[in-house]
């Protein structure tokens, strides 16, 4: 299985950019091989459907699995038709947070999140 | 005729200072502010007539695609893409150019229209006004600009522009005579100014300033004019009278002084682009 990771540099050091379409680079992992890619993210350069062109491309990259921050509403429909599994990242470094999703540790984020979700948070305030 | 009345950014004033300067000149008014267009709600016409605004967008008939994805690669806007085995379309980035259509060999897409927005025709007793209304969520202001344009034709018009310096706007001042950039004495007035103005000159488009909410001490848009030697036009004065016909939602020319104030605007106007044509 192929694992992609929104991630800042082209490093397998490098810290996970939590955007999606804009994020710099995909690093990506082979479970089979153990093997690291990295690749320029097509959708940086875009000037409309940045998630779209970056959902194409891992597809085309034949990637089942992805980890990133926030994926927005027509990324997350070319992802699921492609039936690409979105987790969510916790914060770790690249290596970490593909062994918390081999053991089934990381939020899977498939299910788009409802519109203006993040606004329950409130801090306590109803 | 057309004389495209735009400003730096939204609330300043640029609908008052259309609407009043199309009733006071006599001329058509038209908004093109397709996001929100509230010039009807001040020169309050009779819709006669309302016209659908679509694009044609592409389907797929999944029966005759053989999944070369010619389409998905000649598509600028990234409005298809490939996935599963199926050409996905997201519609409402298509600008509806017909490429994929054109590219694909194999007779697989078809172009269905897609409503976008709506055009309403209306009457005043003088005037004929027009507004575009782009539906709610829909990214793509352009192709209702186009279609107000058109239905312009060589009429005397006033047209109301969106905000800011967009691609709305640039579709709605081309090919205008003269340009009326509305402002307000203040530092980011200033700032959106100077952008607005930048725009106009690139496309070579004539204009002069309309101070809104202006005081009786010269302010930094003057200054800032008297240096670049643009032309001020006129100045709208802030106080009590303009607030309450404004709250009230009627237009500021119903008032005899602002009346007299919009008919000289007006007159310099004219004086400006016959200027401008010799
Ligand atoms: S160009 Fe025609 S045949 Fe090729 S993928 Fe697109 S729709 Fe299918
Ligand atoms: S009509 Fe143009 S913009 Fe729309 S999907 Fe086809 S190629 Fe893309």
């Amino acid at each position: 299985m192929k694992i992609a990771i929104t991630c800042v540099k082209k490093d397998k050091d490098s810290m996970i950019d939590e955007r999606f379409g804009r994020c710099n680079y995909f690093t990506i992992y082979d479970t089979e091989s153990k093997s690291f890619e990295h690749v320029e993210n097509k959708g940086v350069t875009s000037a409309q459907g940045a998630g779209i062109a970056a959902g194409q491309q891992l597809l085309d990259h034949g990637v089942e699995a992805l980890i990133t921050g926030h994926v927005g509403p027509n990324a997350m429909k070319i992802l699921q038709s492609g039936n690409v599994s979105i987790y969510k990242c916790s914060g770790k470094n690249i290596k970490e947070e593909i062994d918390l999703l081999l053991d089934n540790k990381l939020e899977n984020i498939n299910n788009a999140v409802p519109p203006h979700s993040g606004m329950r948070n409130r801090h306590g305030r109803a | 005729m057309k004389i495209a009345v735009l400003s730096g950014k939204g609330g300043t004033g640029k609908t008052t200072i259309s609407t009043n300067l199309a009733k006071a000149m006599g001329w058509n008014y038209v908004d093109c502010d397709v996001e929100e267009p509230n010039g009807f709600i001040f020169l309050n016409p009779k819709v006669i007539k309302t016209e659908q605004v679509s694009i044609p967008v592409p389907e797929i008939d999944p029966s005759k695609c053989i999944g070369c994805q010619k389409c998905v690669n000649i598509c600028q806007f990234n409005a298809l893409a490939w996935a599963n085995k199926d050409v996905l379309l997201f519609d409402k980035l298509c600008h509806g150019c017909g490429a994929c259509s054109l590219v694909c060999g194999y007779g697989a897409i078809s172009e269905v229209d897609r409503e976008i927005g709506h055009i309403d025709v209306g009457n005043d007793e003088q005037i004929t006004c027009m507004r575009g209304t782009l539906n709610i969520g829909e990214p793509m202001a352009v192709p209702i600009i186009r279609d107000l344009k058109k239905m312009i034709g060589n009429e005397k018009t006033i047209i109301d522009c969106s905000p800011g310096s967009t691609c709305s706007v640039v579709a709605a001042i081309e090919g205008v005579d003269y340009a009326v950039l509305v402002t307000e004495p203040t530092a980011f007035g200033l700032h959106d100014l100077k952008i607005a103005i930048e725009l106009v000159r690139t496309m070579n488009i004539p204009f002069g300033i309309i101070i809104n909410r202006g005081s009786h001490e010269k302010d930094l848009i003057e200054e800032h004019c008297e240096k670049e030697k643009i032309n001020i036009i006129g100045k709208v004065m802030f106080d009590k009278d303009v607030a309450v016909l404004y709250s009230k939602g009627k237009l500021l020319v119903e008032h005899e002084k602002y009346k007299e104030l919009f008919l000289h605007i007006g007159k310099k106007v004219e004086g400006e682009i016959a200027c401008s044509l010799l």
